[in-house]
């Protein structure tokens, strides 16, 4: 299974007047065709940030550099920008949170459609406007011929949302990179949206990055996932891994403050990672994680951290080995 | 729960509000400049008095016309000149700052009363208070202040005060706008409702919540409408409704000196030179303000 | 100890430059009762009318219709100020509930200062006495929101709606707009509080994982409704309405390999001005049949569950 995109040692700065922000610091991915996989992190721990240097939309002051960054063979890092326009949204389409910010509320759905086709593809409108009709029935949305001539605002956020994923396939894309798709939607929303996504994935055999800061998301959508902390992976692996066995004392952290009903038990006390989230600004040895994790030791603030391969798809960025973790883990539950 | 030592992660200090606005305010070059050239301004209006070389309403018909310093006539007794009635024109100049800048001042601070507080209370209360306050506004905004103005100086005379009086009960409409946006804005946030809920009075809220938020805009527009009240009172004073001559308004003296203007154009160009400095220092620093104080971003 | 009947909010909205205006009932005849000590969880989504409830109860806003009973007596009754002392918020967005121009030690400080609670040389002590109990280091008084977290903000709001010790808080959506780490430091310090000062929790929010870790009794509401009511582990082991049932379903845990839930609902988006005839859920609910698209299910109340379908589930 060739990867569609391979990202290797991508780093992001941002000049601020305080210093130089290492936003995204050694991040390495890849995404399979007909795979998912999911960046996974709080507010702040790079995975946005990571996701537009991908796609060459950083803000001005941001600064990426990568060792790789290869899609479907293309070197996107020697990319120009009339290359990386061809992409967007022809070959890797993108999903953003807002639906609203995303649809220009001036044009019909149909005209935002018709264009995102037009825009790559020399073919009629008519063609184009089949497409989206074919798109939006695929979508779910019944009545598709009528809604073209709707306009934004006239739809509700879950039907705003699913007309974004019909845009993104208008092209018939390789690749769809969603940041955080459902956060503004309603929870039995969230659910049919995230279902239609997987099986258009499915369906199209495209290869989806999802990013998101909701592990339950995360469970049950993704296959492959890397959880980032302070600019860096700091665990990856297969998501049963992750979940069953998950070795960085933050990662096992974070799984300890979720309540799931039925299993946490109502009114105990929830897990809980005491601290904030350092500034990844200035002089940065050692382990980022260290101010706040339970099973410090001497040795976290001396050594840069680099990634522990154990097995093939398997690591994890600690000093602690896996039985060490095993154990912790263990006491955790207690 | 407390917090945990910063260990060797260095922490970075977020700085305060007020931090923000000195750092930025100091290195906003327009409105530097602006604030530079206008305080000179001030500066000057203020110790006319005491700067001036001659006095500005004496006469020497001798020395009618005498031309500015770069001219080959010119002298260092006048450095710009002398009037068609011999008052030295660097005098006048610097005495009709005071008229320019009192006048300007005073009806921004009138009209920002009325403005501000008709607007504050269209925006917080809405409905039928702010159905009257939008009309009286649009009221306001039908009728042409410049030929308003005019009537009633013809009617009542121009004396400084009624020119201040005029100016600051029509120009106040800009504030009303403003306000009651800006307080629009706000009076849905969280923050005005967490006071509600603690038992606030209504003007507590409007003092202590609703104000100190809206104050950069507020700002913005008295430093715009001071410019605007400056061009009202020179266009008066040019059509000879403003202040009354003897009176240095700089309008005052352009309007004087139209007769004179193809053989001694300085006449004009000087007062006209110092009215656009003026009204360009002001709205320098208008934008700066609004540049510095611009909604500050979630840390 | 609080205890709500029939409690309607209508809003007049207008539909346009000629349309004229139609009635909004964000709030359709809701009664239900929460007992001193206890947490009510009130779960619904966008739309359903729980925000508008705590607006209500904290007099924000002026209801249509019903009655509101604070101890048996009318809550319209009470005074501003007497209000203030008993009943507060958390509000959900901890960068909106703070006014980014005052200090943190001014805003908690503000209900002393508006009650007159004592001399102002005392404020400083229960500032700081507040602080350390919400978990706050007392020099954070002198800053600014801007310069706090998330966590450190909502903190804050709750220092300022405790500082009074009132009865009641209503949190409305308190940790929606945390990270989850941050959330649980959240949650855990609201158990705390209610334990050591005795209060009493209206805990609203669609995170239906958070409230069933925290409420005693869970009220579900949709399109301005009750449509179910019971306590938590009632309705989250045997939830009787297909809307509660939804909802369940869709609470995506963190356990990988059990795939995505299907919740069979339609597509068809509620649209609260317009609502449909008969169940206001009939068009979306799996079970629906004619007489739900005709006629508005009568209430059940029986062994302190509360449900209103005309097909409900066990």
């Amino acid at each position: 299974m060739t990867a569609l995109l391979e990202v290797e040692g991508l780093h992001v700065d941002i000049a601020l007047a305080a210093g130089l922000l290492k936003a995204v610091r050694d991040v390495s991915f890849s995404v399979d065709r007909g795979r998912t996989l999911a960046l996974v992190g709080e507010s702040g721990c790079g995975k946005s940030l990571t996701a537009l240097a991908v796609m060459d939309l950083l803000p001005p002051r941001a600064q990426r550099r990568a060792e790789t960054l290869r899609f479907e063979g293309l070197d996107l890092r020697k990319a120009r920008t009339r290359r990386m326009a061809d992409l967007r949204g022809n070959k890797i389409a993108m999903i953003f949170q807002e639906p609203m910010t995303s649809l220009n509320p001036c044009y019909t759905i149909g005209n935002q459609l018709e264009e995102a086709l037009l825009r790559h593809r020399n073919v009629p409108r008519k063609e184009a406007r089949d497409r989206a009709v074919f798109l939006l029935e695929k979508v779910g949305i019944t009545a598709a011929a009528s809604r073209l001539r709707q306009y934004p605002h006239q739809l509700s956020g879950g039907l705003r949302q699913r007309v974004m994923i019909a845009m993104g396939l208008m092209c018939g894309p390789a690749m769809i990179i969603a940041d955080e798709p459902t956060t503004a939607l309603d929870v039995t929303i969230q659910a049919q949206i995230l279902s239609l996504l997987a099986s258009l994935q499915k369906e199209f055999q495209m290869g989806l990055l999802l990013i998101t800061h909701d592990l339950g998301i995360v469970a049950r959508v993704a296959d492959r996932v890397n959880v980032m902390y302070c600019g860096q992976v700091v665990e990856s692996g297969e998501v049963a891994q992750i979940f069953d066995n998950p070795l960085h004392p933050y990662t096992q952290g974070l799984l300890g403050c979720i309540p799931v009903p039925g299993k946490t038990r109502p009114g105990e006390y929830l897990g809980s990672i005491p601290g904030v989230v350092p500034t990844p600004i200035g002089d940065l040895k050692g382990c980022a994680f260290r101010n706040r994790c339970a099973f410090l030791s001497s040795a976290c603030e001396a050594e840069d951290l680099a990634l522990r391969q154990i097995s093939a798809g398997r690591a994890y960025r600690c000093l602690l080995s896996p039985e060490t973790c095993a154990q912790n883990l263990r006491g955790r539950a207690k | 729960m407390s917090e945990p030592a910063a260990g060797h992660i260095q922490e970075v200090e977020f700085p305060s509000p007020g931090e923000i606005l000195r750092r930025r305010t100091l290195s906003h070059k327009g409105f530097m400049i602006g604030a530079g050239v206008l305080s000179f301004l001030f500066l000057v209006a203020l110790l006319a008095p005491v700067l001036a070389p001659h006095d500005p309403y004496r006469q020497d018909l001798g020395n009618r016309l005498v031309a500015p310093i770069w001219h080959e006539t010119g002298t260092w007794e006048h450095p710009l000149g002398t009037d068609n009635l011999g008052r030295d024109y660097l005098s006048r100049l610097m005495y009709g700052a005071r008229i320019s800048l009192l006048i300007g001042v005073s009806a921004m601070i009138i009209s920002g009363l009325i403005g501000v507080t008709l607007g504050i209370v269209a925006g917080y209360f809405g409905g039928r208070v702010d159905m009257i306050v939008s009309f009286l506004i649009t009221t306001r905004l039908s009728m042409p202040v410049v030929l308003v103005a005019l009537a009633v100086v013809a009617l009542i005379g121009g004396s400084l005060n009624v020119i201040i009086l005029v100016l600051g009960l029509l120009i106040w409409d800009r504030f009303a706008v403003v306000m009651r946006s800006s307080t629009q804005q706000i009076r849905s946030i969280d923050y005005v409702s967490a006071a509600k809920a603690i038992g606030c009075s209504t003007p507590r809220i409007l003092f202590t919540e609703v104000m100190p938020n809206i104050l950069n805009n507020l700002i913005v527009v008295a430093t715009l409408e001071i410019a605007h009240a400056v061009l009202l009172e020179a266009a008066l004073s040019f059509l000879g409704m403003g202040v009354q001559p003897p009176l240095p308004s700089w309008g005052l003296m352009v309007s004087e000196g139209k007769e004179f203007m193809l053989f001694s154009p300085w006449i004009i160009m000087i007062p006209g030179f110092v009215l656009s400095l003026l009204v360009l220092s002001i709205n320098l620093m208008g934008d700066g303000i609004r540049d510095i104080t611009a909604p500050e971003g979630r840390s | 100890m609080l205890r709500i009947r029939e409690l309607t909010k209508t809003y007049m909205v207008s539909m346009g430059l000629l349309k004229g205006r139609r009635p909004l009932r964000a709030v359709n005849g809701v009664s239900l009762s929460v007992e001193k000590g206890q947490v009510l969880g009130l779960v619904g989504e966008s739309g359903c009318g729980k925000s508008t409830i705590a607006k209500l109860i904290l007099r924000l806003e002026e209801m249509t219709g019903g009655s509101i009973l604070l101890d048996g007596k009318d809550l319209s009754a009470l005074t501003r100020t007497e209000l203030a002392r008993r009943i507060q918020p958390v509000f959900q967005d901890p960068y909106a509930s703070l006014n980014p121009r005052k200090s943190v030690g001014s805003i908690i400080s503000l209900p002393l200062r508006v009650h007159k609670v004592g001399k102002a040389a005392s404020w400083k002590k229960k500032v700081d006495e507040i602080m350390e109990i919400v978990g706050l280091v007392p020099r954070l008084k002198h800053s600014f929101p801007n310069q706090l977290s998330g966590g450190q903000r909502q903190r804050v709001a709750v220092a300022r709606a405790l500082i009074m010790r009132p009865e009641m808080v209503i949190c409305d959506e308190p940790t929606s707009a945390l990270d989850v780490s941050v959330q649980s430091q959240i949650l855990n310090l609201l158990m705390d509080l209610r334990r050591d000062f005795g209060l009493t929790y209206l805990l609203i929010s669609h995170n239906l994982a958070v409230v069933e870790h925290m409420a005693s009794r869970v009220a579900v509401m949709y399109l301005g409704r009750i449509v179910e009511a019971a306590e938590t582990r009632t309705i989250f082991e045997r939830p009787r309405h297909p809307y509660t049932r939804a909802l369940l379903a869709s609470v995506l845990t963190p356990e990988p390999g059990r795939g995505l839930p299907e919740t069979h609902l339609g597509i068809v988006y509620p649209n609260p001005i317009d609502p449909p005839p008969g169940c206001t859920f009939h068009p979306r609910c799996p079970e629906a049949t004619e007489v739900c698209r005709r006629i508005p299910p009568e209430p059940l109340l029986e062994n302190g569950r509360f449900v209103e379908c005309h097909h409900p589930g066990d």
